[in-house]
């Protein structure tokens, strides 16, 4: 049962993430698109953690907290270049 | 007493966080989670605010509840907007006046509004202390201003008394 | 493994990734940025945070010794997540007021 669970979760993240790169290729604003991309962090972070569960390995949930990290300081960097024109003040 | 530990809280928070990335697994990390405990705060003292805030525990964990299940609420929320017809949604900016005036409880405040249902928030206008959010499907303004107001601000100015 | 944790488990991985597919159905579904906000700001978060409590419980379960390091990255996720809607969406506002003539002089 865990293992069917596991697989259909696989596709729905799947299609998560094909819909976030949808939003951030098609994106009207860079915003739009900054956004898109944190969602692209976070999906990716779900996918790395049904990983773990998939192949009963705990090692992915250290890249995946990396990429939770590396995300958010990203997003606010981004944000904080349209808001400003330049990152460190 | 203060002058080994600063900040209680950020002592305590850094030894909890500490113990959760190792698991918990020996004492040798317990020893480790101390030192940090105690050496970070001494050695980040200068970039601290002043005042440490003082917490109310228990109104503090009611909140704490309330936000956790508003929050499963919001999720539920936001599902079914986004599967039915998108024309019928009807967004709205709305200004909320606030009554507590602390920078740090107001960032709070701002934090929970985004999380809990309905709402999104923009901007504190820390002159005029006004929080502005973003309501996603909205029939009564007023009711989502007070909403905000008796179920997150009233129980924040309880915990830190301002 | 036991029954009941096998289902508690299925449910928890199904409902965290539905809720991340929901988050990012409402990203490319709605029609303007400060509605796409919603999305991923509470649902997706709320589907990565359940999904997290989910390898918890099962790594708890099935190793030695309890899994805790999951619930610190939860709680990061739960504390960055609306920091960055909020900066996303101040810089939405700042370039929708900006006119156009000021496109290339940061202040």
């Amino acid at each position: 049962m865990l293992n069917l669970a596991i697989q259909i979760a696989f596709a729905m993240i799947a299609l998560a993430m094909v819909l976030s790169l949808y939003r951030m290729v098609r994106g009207p604003d860079a915003t739009d698109r900054i956004l898109a991309l944190d969602t692209l962090y976070i999906n990716t972070i779900a996918l790395l953690v049904l990983l773990g569960i998939n192949t009963h390995n705990s090692a992915y949930f250290e890249s995946a907290l990396l990429i939770a990290i590396m995300g958010f300081v990203g997003t606010v960097a981004l944000s904080k270049y349209l808001l400003r024109g330049d990152i460190i003040e | 007493m203060r002058r080994f530990f600063p900040h209680p809280a950020l002592s305590v928070a850094i030894f909890l966080l500490w113990m959760a990335l190792n698991n918990a697994s020996s004492l040798a990390h317990g020893v480790l989670a101390l030192i940090l405990a105690i050496g970070l705060p001494l050695l980040t003292r200068g970039f601290w605010p002043e005042h440490p805030p003082r917490v109310k525990a228990l109104p503090a964990l009611r909140l704490l509840g309330v936000v956790v299940c508003d929050i499963v609420i919001a999720s539920i929320d936001v599902a079914k907007l986004v599967l039915g017809p998108t024309g019928r949604i009807k967004p709205a900016f709305i200004e909320v006046p606030l009554d507590l005036q602390d920078p740090f409880v107001g960032t709070l405040l701002a934090s929970i509004v985004s999380l809990t249902p309905g709402t999104v928030s923009i901007d504190i206008d820390r002159s005029r202390w006004v929080l502005q959010v973003h309501a996603l499907n909205v029939d009564d303004r007023e009711a989502v201003i007070k909403a905000i107001k008796t179920r997150y601000e009233k129980p924040l100015k309880e915990i830190f008394s301002c | 493994m036991n029954f009941w944790i096998e289902s508690l488990l299925a449910f928890l991985i199904l409902a965290g990734a539905g809720f991340t597919l929901l988050g990012s159905i409402g990203l490319a579904r709605l029609p303007d940025f400060f509605m796409r906000l919603h999305g991923p700001t509470k649902t997706t978060t709320l589907g990565v945070g359940s999904m997290v409590i989910a390898s918890a419980i099962y790594f708890s379960v099935s190793d030695p010794g309890i899994s805790l390091h999951e619930i610190a990255a939860t709680l990061f996720l739960f504390i960055t997540a609306p920091v960055s809607a909020h900066l996303l969406a101040k810089a939405a506002l700042h370039i929708a007021q900006k006119p156009a003539s000021e496109e290339d002089r940061p202040d």
